[in-house]
């Protein structure tokens, strides 16, 4: 049993966990998961380290509330335990050596980008970074961008937060302006980092994504996660989650992805009653 | 006087057509009368061959003969002796090629039934004995054990018999291995398995669930900080194999592994299981192996119309045990022989929607010693399906390997370790698909138990 030692809302839909977890934290690098359960009846997802405290013992974790076991996840309060957390899992991002890098980050996969922009910074690298969000109420994580970031540009659809227009409009901008990044890094939803690698093909910078297909063990025993680079298949868990971007299968990651619509469609509701809680 | 009846006694089972709905066990186990009468066709002879016959040496005539007198728990007493896990083995063994061939009933008529009377006092003494094992006397000396399979729990089991404390590590979150994930309830109920860990645990091992090995400790850590003074590598053969033909990554297309760990582990079959498993018409199992059968089995309990085994050699060939094999059929499983998939079909928004493919004939014997399978000219059809499991084979998981510096491995990534189990590295030993590639659960309780009277050893001599 995994203790929860802070829980803080970081927008209505997403949510940041501290858990108690020495065993990740003393390895944990950034770009690596989880995979927890909530509890005895709970399935396995994967969830990225947002960030690690060695010392404390801690990983952090913060979750986009998008379906049953996010809600049960969410439904959970500090002082409460998880039943199951396991990792670090999957190879680390690469990041020595590289001297001037985009970070872009979409929506709840800035979590993600966070920790990878933040090692970026530590190993004094050149960070730009890149925050999309749909609006003004879903930004997470701007001020801790800023900190780590020598540019940090936030974008939203609407215009509410930052400026008007999608990530890639602010990186071609920043490319045009002269940037030459040694590698662009895009951690999103799929689409996203679909339309990141298109806009990168063309200036020919090389394109790290970080990819979320569907788990179960997170160790390399079932292949639920494969996924087509550079026509070979590739299991996201051990062999990524980080792949080039340049070389990956986006349209069948999308089909794989929609498995179980109908099913979760279901647990989402299901939870929602449970929890009497709507779910956006 | 011993009971001469050629035949062994039947052990009743669910009839097929109730059985193929439910994930209830199919064979339901001796009645204690039934054990007494079938102990008795044993002979007690001198040479007492099935022990031979047996991969951990189980006193076979002399437990039998407890059973004969009706003392199923001084039976449980010997086979314990020997074996960490009787109820599983009892259920699983391939007999028909293990102690069962040995037997001396066997040349006229059929062998006495040690499986079933192994499980019926496995069961007899979980249901009925309240007993706590004999702690060994603690030695002081720690083993760690990565890996909570069949030889991980045999090699861990031995070595806290002979008072070692020993920690097992697991990635997952439930120990077993391949006895929980991969083998269905139907054949082994997970209770069983559960049970069997309890009288594990009840002997001092410790189990530490969600600690992947290579990941968040390696081998060298275990040895240098935390005090382990040999480890035990039973980490199995998890890795799937794919064919890779077209079509291999559409969204119904199953490693046998992913649907089986859905299935068993995860409990999709349960109404009110948190884990999706998809509810598929017509399926198509590729491979003729034990997995390939469990597989098969569960997606017809799924509630599949149409459940094809498709096999690329004949019948004759198919490498699953023949009870398994005949389960299958009487379920309803179709047998597709001599058949060999060549690409899955693409239907609306990225699921199956057929697999072609080709008629086989047999060639010359290959390597294996089991005649080539070669593609018949223009045989080409398709075969309508909306779910493929792939159960071709696996092979064991790189992670340790690739972590644990000076561990020598084969090309195709098995371990290398004599036939005492000792690796490359001193105190350290592997045994199970680790080291053979996928074998059988009792090939891998045998290299547990060698190992850990390797490490016993190789202990002691430290002093």
């Amino acid at each position: 049993m995994y203790k929860i030692l802070k829980k803080r809302e970081l927008n209505p839909t997403v949510t940041l966990m501290e858990v108690d977890a020495s065993f990740v934290a003393r390895k944990a690098e950034p770009g690596q998961f989880i995979i927890l359960r909530v509890d005895e009846e709970g399935e396995r997802i994967p969830l990225t380290v947002a960030d690690y405290d060695r010392e404390k013992g801690t990983v952090t974790i913060i979750f986009q509330i998008v379906g049953g076991t996010t809600q049960r996840l969410n439904h959970l309060s500090e002082g409460e335990y998880i039943q199951d957390f396991v990792g670090p899992l999957g190879e680390p991002s690469h990041v020595e050596g590289l001297k001037k890098v985009a970070v872009i980050g979409g929506g709840v996969g800035c979590a993600i980008a966070y920790p990878v922009a933040k090692k970026l910074h530590e190993l004094g690298a050149e960070v730009h970074s890149v925050i999309g969000f749909r609006c003004k109420d879903l930004v997470i994580l701007e001020e801790e961008f800023r900190k780590v970031s020598d540019v940090c540009k936030l974008m939203s659809d609407d215009g509410t937060a930052g400026e008007k227009g999608l990530v890639t409009d602010a990186l071609k901008a920043l490319i045009e302006a002269g940037n030459q990044y040694d590698e662009v890094i895009a951690i999103g939803p799929v689409v996203m980092m679909k339309f990141v690698s298109l806009l990168t093909k063309q200036y020919n910078i090389k394109t790290v994504v970080s990819m979320n297909p569907i788990m179960i063990d997170g160790t390399g025993m079932c292949g639920c996660c494969r996924l087509t680079v550079a026509g070979k298949t590739k299991f996201a868990c051990v062999d990524g989650p980080d792949f080039d971007g340049h070389e990956v299968d986006y349209d069948e990651i999308l089909k794989r992805a929609s498995t179980y619509k109908e099913f979760e469609k279901r647990e989402r509701e299901e939870a929602c009653n449970l929890f009497r809680k709507e779910v956006k | 006087m011993p009971n001469m009846s050629l035949k062994k006694h039947e052990m009743p089972s669910q009839a097929p057509e109730v059985r193929n709905k439910n994930f209830l066990e199919v064979a339901l186990g001796y009645s204690a009368e039934t054990a007494i009468e079938e102990a008795k066709r044993c002979l007690n002879c001198k040479h007492k061959p099935c022990i031979g016959g047996c991969p951990v040496r189980i006193h076979i005539p002399e437990f039998i003969a407890k059973v004969a007198e009706g003392a199923f728990e001084e039976a449980y007493q010997i086979i314990q002796k020997t074996s960490s896990l009787p109820a599983v083995c009892g259920r699983v063994c391939p007999q028909e090629t293990q102690c069962e061939q040995k037997c001396v009933r066997g040349i006229k008529g059929e062998p006495v039934a040690i499986g079933r009377l192994e499980r019926f006092v496995a069961d007899w003494h979980n249901a009925n004995s309240c007993d706590l094992p004999v702690k060994a006397e603690p030695n002081g000396r720690k083993v760690a054990v990565v890996g909570s399979g069949p030889a991980g729990l045999t090699c861990a089991g031995d070595l806290a018999k002979r008072g070692y404390d020993v920690t097992v590590f697991e990635a997952l979150h439930l120990a077993g291995g391949v006895l929980v994930y991969g083998i269905p309830e139907f054949r082994l109920p997970k209770s069983i398995v559960q049970k069997e860990i309890d009288n594990l645990k009840a002997l001092g091992v410790k189990v530490e669930t969600n600690m992947v090995i290579g990941r968040v400790l390696s081998i060298d850590e275990l040895m240098s900080e935390y005090g382990f003074e040999a480890v035990f590598i039973g980490s199995g053969a998890g890795l799937p194999r794919f064919m890779n033909i077209p079509g291999e990554n559409l969204k119904s297309v199953y490693s046998a592994n992913e649907f089986l760990t859905r299935v068993n582990l995860m409990k999709a079959y349960q109404e009110n299981s948190h884990t999706p498993v998809l509810h598929a018409e017509k399926v198509a199992v590729v491979g003729g192996g034990n997995v390939a059968m469990d597989a098969a089995r569960c997606a017809k309990r799924l509630g599949a119309k149409e459940v094809y085994i498709v096999y690329r050699r004949s019948e004759k060939e198919l490498p699953a045990r023949a009870e398994e094999v005949e389960h299958a059929k009487e379920e309803g499983i179709v047998f597709k022989f001599l058949t060999n998939p060549t690409a899955i079909l693409e239907g609306e928004n990225g699921s199956v929607a057929g697999m072609t493919c080709v008629e086989m004939e047999l060639g010359e014997p290959d390597a294996s010693g089991r005649r080539r399978p070669v593609e018949k000219a223009g045989s080409e059809f398709t075969l309508e399906c909306d779910c493929v499991i792939m159960a071709i084979g696996t092979s064991p998981n790189p992670l340790i390997k690739n972590t644990t510096k000076g561990l020598e491995t084969q090309k195709w990534g098995g371990i290398i370790a004599d036939e005492h189990g000792l690796t490359s590295r001193e105190g350290v030993y592997a045994g199970g698909d680790a080291v053979t590639g996928a074998a059988t659960v009792i090939l891998a309780m045998g290299a547990g138990k060698t190992a850990a009277e390797a490490i016993d050893a190789y202990i002691q001599s430290k002093n």
